[in-house]
């Protein structure tokens, strides 16, 4: 985290231009239009890092720059914002996300073991990614799904009533079938 | 303009009329899930091929309530109900119902549960024993129509405020109704528009609150993926009332269902002069934007709200001065949570005495409640105020399954605490709850059964306050986290009986000096389980019982 608040700093202290981002690539494109919408408010700095995360998985840094560039915000403040909410990842996350709710339902129906059973078979621990980038594992605090405890989000579909061992092998099918 | 929104209502009633059946599908998040997505074409294919198309409608509708039942039908106006309904079996629900009018026992609801059958769905106690207000078109009409909310009476509150009523007429009747913060706080509504009404400022904002963010809450979700437009025109009202001409939508990322259908609603309204500049013919205008969130449970605290709103950290503010003086861009701002906009329109529909007359004397109107946890019938519902804890989770809820025994309901999330058996028959309103170490919060229930380790779920709840201070302030982050290493340590079964002690000491402490309702509230869950299950405790801590341990926490700190 401390290097790439470091990186982000010396960015903005030579701003000359040097890491222009690759123009050409249309997710560039699509924020700069969401900034234009906003007239680069900077009251609309999370609305935009929505944006960023929308198109590359996860906040880049060099998107970051960009961000902090065009809005005329301090970098050090669109650090502070996109590292103090949960939503926001510095780090990109697997080609496959699943994302185990530990809200309250799901903790008394059996959610922790769902998160030990793909530690145990899986060895992924909740914000671990495997090695080759396919699955990611994280929690949530609570999707408001609560009437299909234990919920798990696989790719953006709420699985309800999830049982530890099936999800390991859905997990394991949903992988293969990437590769 | 009256006359469009009764043009609208005529047409879409003598559409419905040439329906001689009506199929609505549930299309919650939770149903969705569950495939009611592709049941709903093929319910509209199967009525097609078997040529049905001019007698039966289909149609997608809200929460319906049952959650965990789900995907829903209801055959309307035959008031049944059928269960987990799969695609594939559409073509036969439809010969079978709407083809040879024969209920399909077998997929009544809660056909395959402990309780009673749902034969007629008003009758089943899970439906009779509610009182539907703010969730009133919920489960009803489409979300995604605008002239099915017209149809069901929509606009109309807002007509005869901007027409018919003063400013001052408009906040006399909500204060009148005695409806109060559904949030949690329970701070009287109509006190409140009167401050920021009072406070003489050229701009002022109304900020809905959909941050929903205890864990185990989802009728704010219920409210705005199944009722939009209710939402919109209670905020427009409270605009008028207040006098702003902006309003914010503040709803949180993790409800990507809910963003889309307030867009939808508010594009519709646009577009039919219900919203934008000149409303419903008249000289109010009011635009509505909506603010996604980013997860930070902080954020539901309206200082904070704000901070988020203005592109910043989620950080609070110390009050005074409150929001309603100096609230977004220092401005005066009218902050107000989804279900209590919700519960506008029907006030000024039906007159402010008349929603007095529903509940408690102190505690007026009806309360939504997701009911979640060790429960049979887990889903959203909405009771009068005054509905005893026992009525809410043995006779709406179905009690507890397997056989198991009740031990607690927790009510609050993370800042309200669990209520033992003994205390079932007390009847749910603001003050009550708060006697018996909870708080009614914003409506968030979760059942626990006999398996269930209190000391886990004060050690669970500490965590989550824990991971979601903000920092700001000394009292929360370090208290949270120094109770959090305390019950950990006891769940561990190497908890001595003076970490009770200063688990005693802290809790108090960190309540009485922290900045925000986050490190306030954050002891309650610790306090209100070592009140009512202390031997829990004791049972844990090793000179008492060898060895004994609840088994690791589910964040890794």
């Amino acid at each position: 985290m401390a290097r790439q608040y470091e990186m982000i700093m010396r960015h903005s202290r030579n701003s000359s231009g040097t890491a222009e981002p690759p123009r050409t690539d249309t997710r560039y494109k699509r924020i700069a239009a969401a900034m234009q919408k906003h007239q680069c408010r900077p009251d609309a700095l999370i609305e935009i890092l929505h944006k960023v995360q929308d198109a590359f998985g996860y906040l880049p840094m060099e998107a970051v720059r960009f961000v902090a560039r065009e809005m005329r915000v301090p970098p050090s403040r669109v650090y502070g914002v996109a590292t103090f909410y949960h939503f926001f990842s510095l780090k990109p996350k697997g080609k496959h996300n699943c994302v185990i709710c530990t809200g309250t339902a799901c903790h008394v129906r059996g959610a922790q073991a769902i998160v030990n059973e793909i530690q145990q078979q899986l060895g992924l621990r909740p914000g671990q990614t495997t090695a080759d980038g396919k699955l990611g594992v994280q929690i949530a605090r609570c999707i408001g799904c609560c009437g299909l405890a234990p919920a798990v989000v696989l790719d953006d579909q709420v699985l309800a009533k999830v049982k530890p061992g099936e999800m390991v092998e859905t997990l394991r099918a949903r992988v293969g079938g990437a590769r | 303009m009256l006359g469009k929104l009764d043009e609208i209502t005529a047409r879409v009633r003598q559409r419905s009329q040439e329906y001689r059946l009506k199929l609505q599908v549930c299309c919650g998040a939770g149903c969705l899930s569950s495939g009611a997505g592709e049941l709903l074409e093929e319910l509209k294919r199967a009525v097609a091929a078997q040529g049905l198309e001019g007698e039966v409608g289909v149609v997608p509708t809200g929460c319906m309530g049952p959650c965990n039942q789900g995907p829903l039908v209801r055959v309307s106006p035959d008031d049944t109900m059928y269960e987990k309904v799969v695609a594939g079996e559409a073509a036969g629900l439809v010969e079978c119902h709407c083809g040879r009018g024969e209920e399909v026992r077998a997929k009544l609801l809660f056909s395959g549960g402990e309780g009673p059958v749902c034969e007629r769905a008003s009758e089943h106690p899970f439906f009779r024993l509610q009182r539907r207000v703010a969730l009133e078109n919920c489960g009803v009409i489409n979300p995604e129509s605008l002239e099915d909310y017209i149809a069901a009476g929509g606009y109309r509150a807002l007509y005869h405020a901007l027409t018919g009523m003063s400013r001052e007429e408009v906040i006399a009747e909500i204060k009148q109704s005695g409806l109060r913060g559904r949030g949690g706080a329970g701070y009287p509504t109509g006190l409140k528009w009167e401050t920021v009404y009072k406070h003489v400022s050229a701009e002022k904002y109304v900020i809905c609150n959909g941050d929903e963010g205890d864990p185990g809450a989802f009728m704010d979700r219920g409210i705005l993926e199944g009722d939009p437009h209710r939402v919109l025109e209670g905020m427009a009202i409270a605009a008028y009332a207040v006098g702003a001409r902006k309003g914010y939508l503040y709803v949180r990322a993790e409800y990507p269902l809910a963003i889309k259908r307030f867009e939808l609603a508010i594009k519709n309204a646009r577009a039919q002069h219900l919203l934008g500049s000149q409303v419903l013919g008249t000289e109010f205008q009011f635009e509505v934007e909506i603010r996604v969130g980013a997860g930070a449970f902080v954020c539901g605290e309206e200082t904070a709200l704000i901070a988020s709103i203005e592109g910043r950290r989620g950080q609070p503010q110390p009050r005074p001065p409150y929001p309603a003086e100096r609230g977004l861009w220092g401005k005066p701002t009218l902050i107000n949570n989804v279900e209590t906009f919700a519960n506008i329109v029907p006030i000024l529909i039906q007159g402010g005495e008349w929603y007095a007359s529903i509940g408690t004397p102190k505690s007026a109107g009806t309360k939504a409640f997701a009911l979640a946890g060790k429960i049979n019938n887990t889903g959203l519902i909405e009771v009068p105020m005054g509905t005893t804890l026992r009525q809410i989770i043995f006779d709406i809820g179905g009690g507890v399954p397997d056989g198991k025994r009740f031990k607690a309901a927790q009510t609050g999330g993370p800042s309200g605490g669990c209520i033992p058996e003994e205390h079932l028959d007390v009847p749910v309103d603001f003050e009550s709850v708060v006697k018996l170490g909870s708080i009614m919060g914003s409506g968030g229930l979760i059942v626990m059964d006999e398996s269930s380790s209190m000391v886990d779920v004060a050690r669970f709840f500490m965590e989550f306050c824990m991971d979601e201070s903000c920092g700001k302030c000394v009292p929360c982050r370090v208290g949270t986290k120094q109770m959090y290493d305390l019950l950990h340590r006891i769940c561990e079964g190497r908890g001595t009986e003076s970490d009770l002690a200063l688990l005693e000491e802290l809790a108090p402490m960190v309540k009485e000096t922290s900045l925000c309702g986050l490190g306030m509230t954050a002891p309650n869950p610790l306090l209100s389980t070592l009140r009512y299950f202390r031997e829990e405790y004791l049972a844990l801590i090793p000179r008492r019982a060898e060895g004994a341990s609840v088994g690791p926490s589910a964040h890794q700190p």
